[in-house]
């Protein structure tokens, strides 16, 4: 085996309801405290869906015809891919770009939501419900809708848009899927068996189909948005978000190889499951939590809590506890809550803090306490909304990027 | 550890020490082995639903797993649990307490169609209208977690990360129809890591629904040969249509070949080798030059520290579509070049059909009973050889032959390839 090396984090591509690029997120986040955040409610009440703002999604997929074969999901995860790899540099060369590994953390794509309505109004009455799906479903569907659907074809659109075909790996489940797919390019990283890998998620929230699914187990925030934090008794619950998150990490002989400058190093990326008593789960991810070296007024927690409040409230003890003193901001708060995501963009919006030597104001005034160190460290945490804990250090680096 | 727990790179070996396989031809190694080498078919005619007005009739689905099998979901859970907990087994080892993680390649799945109409015919809504406004205002009046479940890509994992007791983060994942292999990949390298000494590895798919069948259908991506139902799969024959859907379920258990001996588990092959390399050309088809595939298979070679003229049989990806078996060809034939011809080469899909998701891992538990019995089971129904395809394809019965090295290829929808090279066991 060889010896591990470090992992740096050379290029980041985010893209929420807050705007494109880490630098536009770190700039909203420095007009200070209580950020508001930009939810979409009309269409979607009594649910909160932090939206996207308009894209062009042609800067980053410049064929129509790829455009045309994808939905919202996969230009979103495919877009903000491409960001990643342009801000680390990589030029569209496709001898470049075929070295290049890749793990998505993806669910599924959308649904025609007009068809399935058609089925289910067809299929009331007398109607032989099967007869209704066989002849509604073969006349109605388009039949390239499928591979807008596929999980696995988030990264066969990257491969086709943006020419990453080292290897193709989509990993699945919900917030596990963000937490794993961190940990994989990690440790092959780490371990020698890869150079570069692009990894990340994405999640597009504007979609009843997965909200109706969600809240068919009383998940989801209504009627009253609350920041993470302040989410408590009826008022607590998920407010989904659309984030594409995607970066690159690398070795630090390749990265140095093409003068390529890092954000942040990834010291580790962990994620753990189990039973879900509250015990046990807090004990859990206790275990994961790293010690930093750095004080504590310098290191930045950066929860990804999904407003579910009593998981949160285990988190935040435990974080109490073992990392006290050091200023925690539940970034659900302004991005929501985006599953597969959650995890990369909070080592996104980490990486980014970290190289501008940035303290993040409270997202919540009430709830989360000002800071006023550059942090060194970050540690960013995802607990699934239903299982799955994760968490991952991020660490500054002596002449990284600006 | 000896020189012989290490690889030509001084990675530790990786030993096959279980497997278990659920498929349309039965439940378990032993049913499924006898019937794959004696050249039977799984393939039926659909009665799971209504196919009228269908253009595709039959299938592999596995119809024995029970009340789990109402659902995707729980049938793809009820195969892995069956596959895996049968591999753990094989390898002596607890099956409520495995004790290494789980590596598991499962369908996408999502809210079906049975749940939809049964969400819609409840009271309690304002909208009249049919749609997700109205399931929304349903839900809100009548909650169930029960479905929800069934709707999270983790709930498979979880279930059987409590099943199997394994350890740490299952990885679920989907590579399409290269996700099998994938799995095995994701263990052997969790091994040669040394993060763990071993691995449970599973690949299942459930999810042959009137959706699904209508989607890939819409595709043409099916046979509709549905006159004789186990004669439609026909890899690399001249009048091959398109792929069978499948389901079933495959595990292996991957050890450090040195901590395997240790316990004085029983070895049944290793995995030498695994290779992959994306395709950017098409959603749905290959580059026509083969280059990905033809990258994905050296990968595989190098790995394993082997030439071509190191593989002795090809576990074919086979699907019996036009497009797929004329690109595998192709693929194989740069490679191979000459020794082409003499490698026999065949597809355990002219059976048991195409499990998807979990083909890459079925295959390759098929791939190490060859290496350990010197059977190598037949591509049936080949009346009708492709002559543009010059292979030797075991036609309609099984051979036996020693063999020391399995070439197994899985190549999927958005430019999935993977390559596992898999070898017989050294004291075999």
């Amino acid at each position: 085996m060889t010896e591990p090396r470090d992992v740096l984090i050379t290029g980041i591509g985010l893209v929420s309801s807050l705007g494109e690029g880490i630098g536009a997120h770190l700039d909203a986040f420095a007009r200070g405290p209580g950020l508001q955040p930009n939810i979409k409610t009309e269409g979607f009440e009594p649910y909160f869906v932090h939206g996207l703002p308009a894209i062009d999604w042609s800067k980053q997929i410049a064929k129509k015809g790829d455009l045309r074969q994808m939905e919202t999901w996969q230009k979103l995860g495919t877009y903000s891919a491409g960001l990643a790899l342009e801000d680390a540099g990589i030029p569209m060369d496709e001898a470049v770009r075929a070295e290049i590994d890749m793990i998505v953390a993806a669910g599924g794509g959308e649904r025609d939501a007009s068809v399935d309505a058609m089925v289910m109004d067809r299929a009331r009455g007398p109607n032989d419900p099967e007869k209704v799906i066989n002849e509604t479903l073969s006349t109605e569907l388009r039949p390239t809708l499928f591979l807008a659907q596929l999980s696995n074809l988030l990264a066969g659109n990257i491969s086709i848009v943006h020419k990453v075909t080292g290897s193709s790996r989509t990993f699945m489940g919900e917030e596990a899927a963000g937490i794993s797919a961190l940990y994989s390019a990690r440790a092959r990283i780490a371990s020698g068996q890869s150079e570069i890998c692009l990894v990340g998620s994405a999640f597009s929230a504007e979609r009843k189909d997965l909200i109706l699914n969600f809240d068919l187990a009383e998940l989801m925030l209504k009627d009253e948005w609350r920041p993470v934090f302040a989410r408590t008794g009826d008022r607590q619950g998920i407010a989904v978000g659309s984030v594409g998150a995607f970066l690159v990490l690398e070795s630090p002989e390749h990265a140095a190889a093409r003068s390529a400058k890092a954000y942040a190093r990834l010291v580790s990326a962990l994620g753990d499951r189990g039973r879900r008593d509250l015990e046990k789960t807090a004990g859990r991810f206790a275990d994961l939590l790293p010690k930093p070296t750095a004080s504590m007024d310098e290191v930045l927690v950066l929860s990804g809590a999904t407003g579910l409040s009593e998981i949160t409230g285990v988190e935040r003890k435990v974080l109490a506890e073992l990392l006290a003193g050091a200023p925690v901001r539940a970034y659900g708060s302004v991005l929501g809550h985006s599953f597969e995501a959650q995890m990369p963009a909070g080592v996104a919006l980490a990486a980014g803090a970290l190289s501008r030597g940035m303290a993040i104001p409270p997202f919540d005034t009430g709830e989360e306490r000002p800071s006023e160190a550059a942090p060194r460290q970050a540690v960013v945490t995802s607990i699934g909304h239903l299982h799955g804990e994760g968490v991952c250090l991020v660490e500054t680096i002596e002449g990284g990027r600006p | 550890m000896s020189a012989s727990d290490t690889d030509f790179l001084g990675r530790p070996v990786i030993a096959v020490t279980g497997l278990g396989i659920v498929s349309s031809l039965g439940r378990g190694v032993e049913e499924n082995w006898e019937a794959l080498t004696a050249g039977r078919s799984g393939i039926h005619r659909i009665d799971r639903f209504s196919t009228e007005g269908l253009r595709t009739t039959i299938s592999g689905s596995v119809d024995f797993m029970g009340e789990m099998g109402e659902t995707s979901t729980g049938l793809s859970y009820a195969m892995a649990e069956a596959a895996g907990s049968e591999a753990i087994r094989m390898a002596g080892l607890k099956d409520d307490d495995f004790g290494g993680p789980l590596f598991l390649a499962a369908p996408p799945v999502e809210m079906e169609w049975q749940h939809r109409l049964l969400l819609d015919r409840l009271d309690g809504a304002a909208i009249e209208e049919a749609g997700y406004d109205r399931l929304l205002q349903v839900a809100r009046k009548h909650p169930d977690p029960s479905i929800y479940h069934l709707t999270q890509c983790s709930r498979i994992s979880e279930l059987l990360a409590d099943r199997l007791g394994t350890r740490g983060l299952p990885i679920t994942l989907s590579t399409a129809c290269a996700s099998g292999a994938s799995a095995i990949q994701l263990g052997v390298e969790a091994i040669r890591r040394g993060e763990t000494s071993r691995a449970i590895t599973i690949g299942t798919d459930g999810s042959i629904t009137q959706e699904s069948l209508i989607r890939f259908s819409l595709l043409s991506a099916l046979s509709t040969q549905n006159e004789v139902p186990e004669k439609a799969s026909k890899p690399f024959s001249k009048d091959r249509d398109g792929f069978v859907m499948a389901e079933g379920a495959g595990a292996l258990v991957l050890e450090s070949y040195a901590e395997a001996k240790a316990r004085g588990a029983r070895i049944y092959g290793l995995i030498l080798g695994c290779g992959e390399r994306a395709d950017d050309f098409h959603r749905t088809r290959s580059k026509p030059d083969g280059s990905p595939i033809i990258a994905a298979i050296k990968a595989g070679l190098a790995d394993a520290g082997l030439g071509p003229e190191g593989i002795d049989y090809i576990n074919a990806h086979g699907t019996s579509t036009p497009e797929n078996d004329r690109m595998e060809a192709t693929g194989l034939a740069a490679v191979f070049g000459d020794e082409l011809k003499s490698t026999p080469i065949s597809s355990n899909k002219s059976m048991i059909g195409h499990t998807l998701t979990a083909a890459g891992a079925i295959e390759a538990a098929f791939s190490i009973l060859s290496l350990k019995d010197g059977i190598l089971p037949p591509t049936i129904n080949h009346a009708n050889p492709d002559p543009a395809i010059e292979l030797d394809v075991v036609p309609n019965e099984a051979r036996r032959q020693e063999i020391g090295a399995v070439l197994s290829s899985s190549f999927g929808f958005g430019g999935q390839n993977a390559c596992l090279v898999l070898g017989r066991a050294p004291d075999a």
